[in-house]
């Protein structure tokens, strides 16, 4: 029988562990339960697209999988590490430590409806801010990374001007440059796109989709109906606070079993 | 009967103004205003308001994290701090700091910080200094909860919680995202505080330090010339205020504020002075089709909840 340290049982764990392992979250906003117990896992590379009616509770379970949100019940695990909270030896889980928590959340990036660039700085200062900051990056070298980064989204031109004088489109992309400029092992995109005008989403999208192929792990929530069929590995459909039904994009969205996801899918197909 | 009565009772005969006008020595008022003690005042008047100023915002932030802390202890501390300082007379807290300090042991080693008498002037009253520095920094800290707290809610969370996502703390997230732009909008009701603090620093008089105030009236009483001495103070005043205007409005374009943000403009620093509150300046048209100032967080078109 093979006996294994703690360490290399914990390392096994890691290089097998899924991206996101989210057990049982529960959270509950002024004794209104939004999640009620919502299980779902990632895989490293993988590409997971979260669907479902206003209110049942998709920006809340993006926000509690990297603590932005307390979470009431449940646990996250976030590449094998429990996200936010910390375990007692009595099994109840305590707050984690502020400088943990902001150590787990720079390497997942989230992309927010409102794009929430810094509107103080230039696209440039945006995308340089945080490693700068919380990396220590040379100044130097984080400005090349930003550049990059800038050119990638096809923003490069645009490296001076400030947030307010950038389109919504504009403001998304350099939004998306400002969390790949932590090098994340993982993206959150909450609705990046309904925020913007119809002929904006196409950029961000493609922006998006070219991430997805280059092997990011990603959890987006989205009402692009076309995007989560031909770029998601997943489609998970939520209402209510509960995941409804989950499989490939051609089962849930094309052939869904649950009557709530053919509801949902008739409204907006 | 005194001299001033004297004075008044032989004027009402003639016509009033041209009974003052005769009394009234313009010289006086006017040659009195490099007078070594005036001076003296002008320079306590200043460090008084300057200290204070910086002092009371320090309190106004630290109050603010008060009142925002989970520890609600820290939060009822806070409050009623700001309910005491605001709601009793500034100079009822002069003298209570003042009639307070010797109580404290403080007044003999402070004796040897009078830095005024080793630069040749009149010496001071420095723990009568001190009470009043206190006094008038623990009053402003009051109003500058107010101003700090209306500057930082004004910034969208959305900014503390994306510079959260990107791996800052709390910390980092007010020092470089949060209070830089915090500050645009403190800024111009700051400098309007730091105008009202050159006035209100006067009030030290009465616990006895020469400030400008205090200079003039020592001088003008010794001499019988106090309306005259307190038209130099005025006139010292004046020059004080309008100085910060000048100041206050290259700070202001140097912080862009009213460039960034339309609504923030609140009119020429003449008028700022004078106390006229323009209409708010309607928004440029802005170059580029932008629809948005900059600084400004377009609205959500998807309302979302917070
Ligand atoms: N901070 C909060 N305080 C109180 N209630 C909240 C809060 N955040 C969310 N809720 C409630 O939780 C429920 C789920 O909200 P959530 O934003 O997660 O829904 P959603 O699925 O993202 O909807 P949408 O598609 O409209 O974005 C809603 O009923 C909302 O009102
Ligand atoms: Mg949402």
């Amino acid at each position: 029988m093979a006996v294994y340290s703690q360490a290399s049982q914990a390392q096994v764990y890691k290089a097998t562990a899924p991206m996101v392992d989210a057990q049982n979250v529960e959270k509950t906003f002024h004794r209104n339960p939004v999640l009620r117990g919502v299980s779902m896992q990632v895989r490293k590379g993988e590409v997971v697209a979260i669907i479902g009616p206003s209110g049942s509770g998709k920006t809340t379970f993006l926000r509690c999988l990297n603590h932005l949100e307390k979470i009431n019940g449940g646990r996250i695990y976030i590449d094998g590490e429990l996200m936010g909270y910390r375990e007692q030896p009595d099994g109840r889980l305590v707050e984690d430590s502020e400088s943990n928590i902001a150590r787990m959340r720079a390497q997942i990036g989230m992309v927010f409806q409102r794009f929430n660039l810094f509107a103080h700085l230039t696209a440039l200062q945006n995308v340089m801010e945080a490693p700068i900051q919380v990396k220590h990056m040379p100044r130097q070298m984080a400005e090349e990374q930003a550049r990059e980064l800038l050119r990638k989204v096809g923003l490069e031109y645009k490296a001076d001007a400030y947030p307010s004088r950038l389109s919504g489109g504009q403001q998304q992309r350099v939004a998306i440059a400002r969390a790949l400029a932590m090098d994340p092992k993982l993206m959150l995109f909450d609705e990046a796109t309904s925020a913007l005008d119809p002929e904006l989403v196409g950029e961000v999208l493609k922006v998006m989709r070219q991430l997805a192929e280059e092997g990011m792990t990603m959890v987006v929530v989205t009402h692009e109906m076309g995007f989560a069929r031909e770029v998601a590995d997943r489609v998970i459909f939520m209402d209510g606070g509960y995941i409804v039904e989950q499989g490939s994009p051609d089962q849930v969205i094309n052939h869904p079993t649950q009557e709530r996801t053919q509801n949902f899918l008739r409204k907006v197909l | 009967m005194n001299i001033n009565r004297l004075v008044i009772q032989r004027g009402a005969a003639m016509n009033p103004i041209a009974s003052f006008l005769k009394y009234f020595n313009w010289h006086i008022a006017v040659n009195s205003l490099f007078a070594r003690l005036i001076l003296q005042g002008v320079i306590i008047t200043i460090s008084l308001a300057v200290v204070s100023q910086l002092a009371g915002t320090l309190i106004g932030l630290a109050l603010y994290f008060l009142r925002r802390s989970r520890f609600v202890p820290f939060r009822w501390l806070a409050e009623a701090y700001i309910w005491f300082f605001r709601g009793t007379p500034l100079l009822v807290q002069i003298l209570f700091a003042y009639n307070a300090l010797p109580y404290l042991g403080l007044s003999n080693p402070l004796r040897n910080l009078d830095i005024f008498t080793q630069l040749g002037f009149v010496s001071i009253y420095t723990d009568a200094m001190l009470a009043g520095l206190v006094a008038l920094s623990l009053n402003e800290g009051a109003y500058m909860a107010e101003i700090v707290r209306a500057g930082i809610d004004s910034i969208d969370i959305g900014q503390m919680e994306a510079a959260k996502s990107l791996g800052m703390t709390y910390a980092q997230g007010m020092r470089r995202i949060v209070l830089p732009q915090a500050m645009r909008v403190i800024i111009p009701p700051l400098g309007n505080e730091f105008n009202n603090m050159l006035k209100t620093t006067s009030l030290v008089y009465v616990i006895g330090v020469y400030d400008l105030l205090g200079a003039a009236k020592a001088i003008g009483d010794f001499s019988f010339r106090t309306l005259e001495l307190l038209v130099t103070a005025s006139i010292w005043y004046l020059a004080m205020t309008t100085v910060w205007g000048f100041v206050q409005a290259y700070i202001e374009r140097k912080f862009n504020a009213a460039n960034i943000d339309p609504a923030l403009r609140e009119g020429s620093w003449w008028r700022r002075m004078l106390g006229i509150r323009g209409r708010p300046a309607p928004a440029p048209a802005l170059a580029g089709g932008a629809l948005f100032a900059p600084g400004v967080e377009p609205p959500s078109i998807q309302g979302d909840r917070r």
